[in-house]
This record gives C-alpha cells, sequence and structure tokens, in this order.
C-alpha cells in the first residue's frame, strides 16, 4: 500500500529531526520547569500573598500552569512555521529537492502541518509532565489538556507558515515575532486574567488563537467554568488552522514552482 | 525510436520576460541530448518545465508521453532531476540522505538498502557511506547528487550543469559516471556552459541563446556546418591587432577577431599559415587546432561562451 504522499515528508521532517531531538527535548523540558519555578514559586508566592482568595479561586502557580501550557505550544507552532519554513525554501533549499519527486506541493504543506503537529504534541506531553511533578493537576486532567495546546499550536503553525511564504526575507520573521508573537504570548490570559486589561484592549485578546487554547487548557486543569463555550474555541481554532494552510498554498506555489 | 520528450513552440514567460520562446525539440530514448548556451540562456527554466516544477506558459510538451502540467506527480516518480543549485540535506550522512530521497518515491526501506550500496560504489562515496554531506568535497557532493538522481531508476535523467565549479580532475571523473550511465541506454539531458562537456558527452544537442534555439545537430555536424575544419590562432603583441585586422580578412574562409587574439577558420590550416607568412604578419604565436563547439558558438552569436 501507497504511503499518503504528506506523511512521506513528515517522516523526512522526523529523520531530520533525529539529529537534533536531543536538544531540543532537553529545552522543551528546561523551559516549562524555569517557568514554573520563577513565576509560579517566586512570583507565585508575592501574588499569593496579595490575594488570599487565589486568582480565579487558585494559587497562582495552578493559575499559571495551564496558560503556559498553550504558550508554549503556541511558541513551538510559530517555531515550526518561521525559520524552518524560510530555510526550506531559502537556504537549505530541502522544499526544492523533495518537489523534484512524486511528492507535490499540497503534501508538502500538508506534511509539514502535520509534522508541526507531532512537535507541539511532544512539547506539551512534556509540559503536561512538569505540570504533574509540580502538584499543579492529577494527571490525567494535564493530559486532556494537550487537546487545546495542540489546536492552538497548529493554528499558529498554519498562520505563521502562510505569513513565511509571503515574506522574502527574515528581518520580517524577527519583527513577526517581536510584535506579534511575544505580545500574543503576554497579553492572551496566560499572566493574569484579561479582565485587568484596558477594556479596549480586551477584545483583541479574544482575536487571539492563544486566549482560546489558554481559556480550554485552564477550564480542563483548574477546573473552572470555561469562559466561552469550548466548541465555539475549538470551531475557531480549527478555522486557524484551516485557514492558515489554504493561504500558504498558493504563495508557496508561487515560490516554489515559478 | 520513441520520442521521451517532445517539445513544440515552448515558451516560457516570467511577468514581461521570456525566459524560452517558442523552441521546438525533440529527445530520443536512449540518446543523450545537450542544451549548450551561456548565462541567462534560458537552459535551466527549459530543464524545470521538462521537471514538471515549473508550468509551461505555452506551447506544447510531451515527457515519456506524459503532460507534465497534468500527470506531474506520475511523471517526476519516473524522473531522475541533479539540479543546478545543490540541495542535499547537510545536516544527514551520506546513505541518509540516498534514502530519504528514496521515501520521497515511496520506495520500501529494504528497496532502497538494496540500491544505495550499488549506488555508493557507482559514485565512488562507499567510503564516505557514513559521513555527513557537510564534509564532502564539492566533487563527491556531485556524484551524490547524482546518485540521489538515480535511486528510483528513473526513466530519465535531468541533469543541469553537472560539472560547473569542478575542478577539471572531479570533472573528469564524473563524466565518467555519466559515460557509463549512457552504455547503460540511460536517456541523459544535459545542460552545460561548457563546450568540451557536450563534445563528450553529447549524441545530439542544441545550441541556446537568448531563450531561442540557434542551431541542433551532433557535434561533429555542427561543427561541419558551422565551421571550417580548422582554427589558425594567431597572437599579436598589444596593439598591433587592431592594424592588422584589416588585412587579415580575406586570408581564411572566415576571421573572428577577439580582443587578444585573431581565430582564422580553414579547410586547409597549412595553406593559411603560409599565407600568412608570405605576407609578413608580426605575429607573437601561431597555435592550429580542430574547430571545437566553441567556435560553432561564435559563429552563431557572434559571442565566446565562456567570458
Ligand atoms: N523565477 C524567475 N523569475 C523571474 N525571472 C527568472 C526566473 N527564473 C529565471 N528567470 C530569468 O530567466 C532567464 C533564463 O534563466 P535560466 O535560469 O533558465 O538560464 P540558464 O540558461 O539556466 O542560465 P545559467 O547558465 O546561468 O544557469 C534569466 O534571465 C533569468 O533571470
Ligand atoms: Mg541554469
Amino acid at each position: 500500500m501507497a504511503t499518503p504522499v504528506a506523511f512521506r515528508v513528515f517522516e523526512s521532517e522526523a529523520l531530520w529531526y533525529r539529529r537534533v531531538w536531543r536538544g531540543s527535548v532537553f529545552s522543551s523540558f528546561l523551559n516549562p520547569v524555569l517557568y514554573l519555578l520563577a513565576m509560579g514559586l517566586g512570583l507565585g508566592t508575592l501574588v499569593d500573598a496579595n490575594l488570599p482568595e487565589g486568582v480565579e479561586g487558585v494559587s497562582y502557580l495552578t493559575f499559571l500552569a495551564p496558560g503556559l501550557l498553550a504558550a508554549t505550544a503556541m511558541q513551538t507552532g510559530a517555531g515550526e512555521g518561521s525559520w524552518k519554513i524560510m530555510a526550506g525554501i531559502k537556504w537549505r533549499k530541502s522544499y526544492h529537492a523533495k518537489l523534484a519527486t512524486p511528492i507535490g506541493v499540497r503534501d508538502l504543506v500538508f506534511g509539514l502541518m502535520l509534522w508541526a503537529a507531532f512537535r507541539v504534541l511532544l512539547v506539551s506531553f512534556v509540559f503536561a509532565i512538569v505540570m504533574v511533578a509540580f502538584r499543579v493537576s492529577p494527571l490525567w486532567q494535564s493530559l486532556l489538556a494537550i487537546g487545546p495546546a495542540l489546536l492552538v499550536g497548529v493554528a499558529m503553525a498554519a498562520a505563521t507558515t502562510s505569513y513565511t511564504v509571503r515574506i522574502k526575507n527574515d528581518v520580517n520573521l524577527a519583527m513577526y515575532f517581536r510584535f506579534v508573537v511575544i505580545p500574543m504570548f503576554l497579553f492572551s490570559g496566560v499572566f493574569f486574567p484579561i479582565t485587568q486589561l484596558p477594556e479596549w484592549l480586551q477584545p483583541i485578546a479574544f482575536i487571539t488563537p492563544l486566549w482560546h487554547g489558554v481559556q480550554m487548557c485552564r477550564a480542563l486543569v483548574v477546573g473552572v467554568e470555561p469562559v466561552i463555550a469550548p466548541w465555539i474555541s475549538i470551531a475557531y481554532l480549527t478555522g486557524w488552522i484551516v485557514a492558515g494552510t489554504a493561504l500558504a498554498l498558493a504563495p508557496f506555489r508561487r515560490r516554489l514552482k515559478p | 525510436m520513441t520520442n521521451l520528450i517532445e517539445a513544440r513552440g515552448l515558451t516560457k514567460t516570467f511577468g514581461d520576460f521570456t525566459a524560452v520562446d517558442a523552441i521546438d525539440f525533440h529527445v530520443v530514448e536512449g540518446e543523450s541530448f545537450g542544451f549548450l548556451g551561456p548565462n541567462g540562456a534560458g537552459k535551466t527554466s527549459t530543464m524545470r518545465m521538462i521537471g514538471a516544477v515549473s508550468p509551461i506558459s505555452a506551447g506544447s510538451l510531451t515527457v515519456l508521453g506524459l503532460d507534465p502540467m497534468k500527470d506531474g506527480p506520475q511523471l517526476r516518480s519516473r524522473l531522475g532531476v541533479i539540479p543546478q543549485e545543490e540541495n542535499l540535506d547537510l545536516e544527514l550522512t551520506v546513505t541518509e540522505n540516498l534514502v530519504m530521497y528514496g521515501r520521497y518515491f515511496d520506495m520500501s526501506r529494504s528497496e532502497i538498502r538494496a540500491r544505495v550500496d550499488d549506488l555508493l560504489e557507482f559514485s565512488q562515496l562507499t567510503e564516505k557511506r557514513d559521513d555527513k554531506v557537510e564534509a564532502l568535497s564539492g566533487g563527491m557532493k556531485r556524484r551524490l547528487t547524482i546518485a540521489r538522481g538515480l535511486i528510483n531508476d528513473p526513466d530519465l535523467l535531468i541533469l543541469d550543469e553537472p560539472t560547473t565549479g569542478l575542478d577539471p580532475q572531479a570533472r573528469h571523473i564524473l563524466w565518467d559516471r555519466l559515460y557509463r550511465l549512457k552504455q547503460q541506454g540511460v536517456t541523459l539531458l544535459i545542460t552545460t556552459h561548457y563546450m568540451d562537456e557536450a563534445e563528450q558527452l553529447c549524441d545530439r544537442l542544441v545550441v541556446m541563446d537568448k531563450a531561442q534555439i540557434v542551431a541542433e545537430g551532433s557535434p561533429s555536424s555542427l561543427i561541419e556546418e558551422h565551421s571550417p575544419r580548422e582554427v589558425v590562432e594567431l597572437r599579436f603583441a598589444v596593439g598591433v591587432l587592431e592594424e592588422v585586422s584589416e588585412q587579415l580578412d580575406g586570408l581564411a574562409k572566415r576571421t573572428e577577431i577577439l580582443a587578444d587574439r585573431a581565430l582564422l577558420y580553414t579547410d586547409d590550416a597549412e595553406q593559411t599559415i603560409h599565407e600568412i607568412n608570405e605576407a609578413g604578419f608580426e605575429h607573437e604565436a601561431v597555435l592550429v587546432r580542430r574547430s571545437s563547439l566553441e567556435d560553432v558558438f561564435l559563429r552563431l552569436t557572434g559571442r565566446s561562451l565562456v567570458e
């Protein structure tokens, strides 16, 4: 039976990743630990001392951890959709090599998204285990929260990819991270409830894919009521994935098959 | 004999710019066919259309009986492509590069493994099989790219400037490998800047210049048709060439004045040299050689091929 073509792309990403996985698994483990230590426990002690009733009813560490899970997934997705894609097009030119074979542009993009999903899954899984180690939530709840994290990660990968294929050089990518990814990371309800934001900023937070992931992860981990119905967030994030992937196809074709 | 490639009025435009201008050619099974031309002639653009990685703008093109615009994946599964720009995976080993490429064609791992040893041997890389590609020399990388292009046992091998940038020794090794493929009956499509390469490897070729085909034939027939058999090259001291260029005119069938020397095309070099001596030119050196494709190119385009 023939291997689905997109999966062959996934496979080649995996083969390549084998070369670098040690370093990246270590950092995907170290990052959450450092953040949870510094922000969750360090900063959290201060927050908890001032808010006896807790942040949204729980300790700051418990409030922060599920948000960070979604944020880590988001950043992993952005990473998969940016420098790596640029390298495949411009520097390594590995996509040109693939497209000279039976692999087509659509297979390529689907395969890359499949791979991004796998990377997000890996990173989220590690994060979930760290959450258990920090006694934020029991194992099954932590594992459930991987679901929304995966959606956010792939949504970001797809959206970022559709941007990366449109730009000429990596200066734009640095700007993208500075003005889109980092602000999203800071102001989507990961570190504090978005009700703390000025009124006029709050709707912007609602638009970000990250906020939807955060509210779902938090609902699952903390056990609070979701702010809006999860199916709306799921549909919204799925929309980002579909739109991002679809919008990436034409510019990919234009650049790789002029 | 069947035509593996048939192009009629094949055209490629990028915006207002025409990179390939309505060219006609065909390639027969088992032959090795060359595209000879200077930078920007449109060789790569043509190869990419044949390789089904660039849509054709006008005209018709059939490759292996398939339409590259419609049957892209099916066609590409039967091609081997050695692109002008290197795109090996530098972080992976030689063997891994071959395995990965084989997987793109959905070959099973055992199928690939069975081929890898032969391909490594063929490309003289057996010793390097577990080395990272990063550490290979330019010639080795090029041979690996050819091995990679052969992984799926292609019906047609497209080589876009296989030896550009290699030193003479590496070039000769590569020519030898390509010659073997030709002996095995593989149909080769080769683009090159180099006349000697075309003469060595091609049964038939087209000369391309400024998006058009300006001549077609076997290397020897092209030389016969467009250039007398022999060339007398005369070198002069600086400044003298301008003075004597007019007097040189009638001496041979055709005369080309280059920056540093004059080329006299003739069917009888001995006679020509005799006449030159009679006329008493103060040349510094005389060289007699066979006419080559370089001379054909000069004749057809008025420019030398590699500046
Ligand atoms: N994607 C593109 N967009 C715009 N112009 C292009 C594109 N690709 C090629 N061209 C132009 O088409 C012309 C022919 O290019 P092509 O690469 O086919 O030439 P070539 O014969 O392969 O040259 P070389 O020997 O330098 O490789 C050039 O003028 C080039 O600038
Ligand atoms: Mg070229």
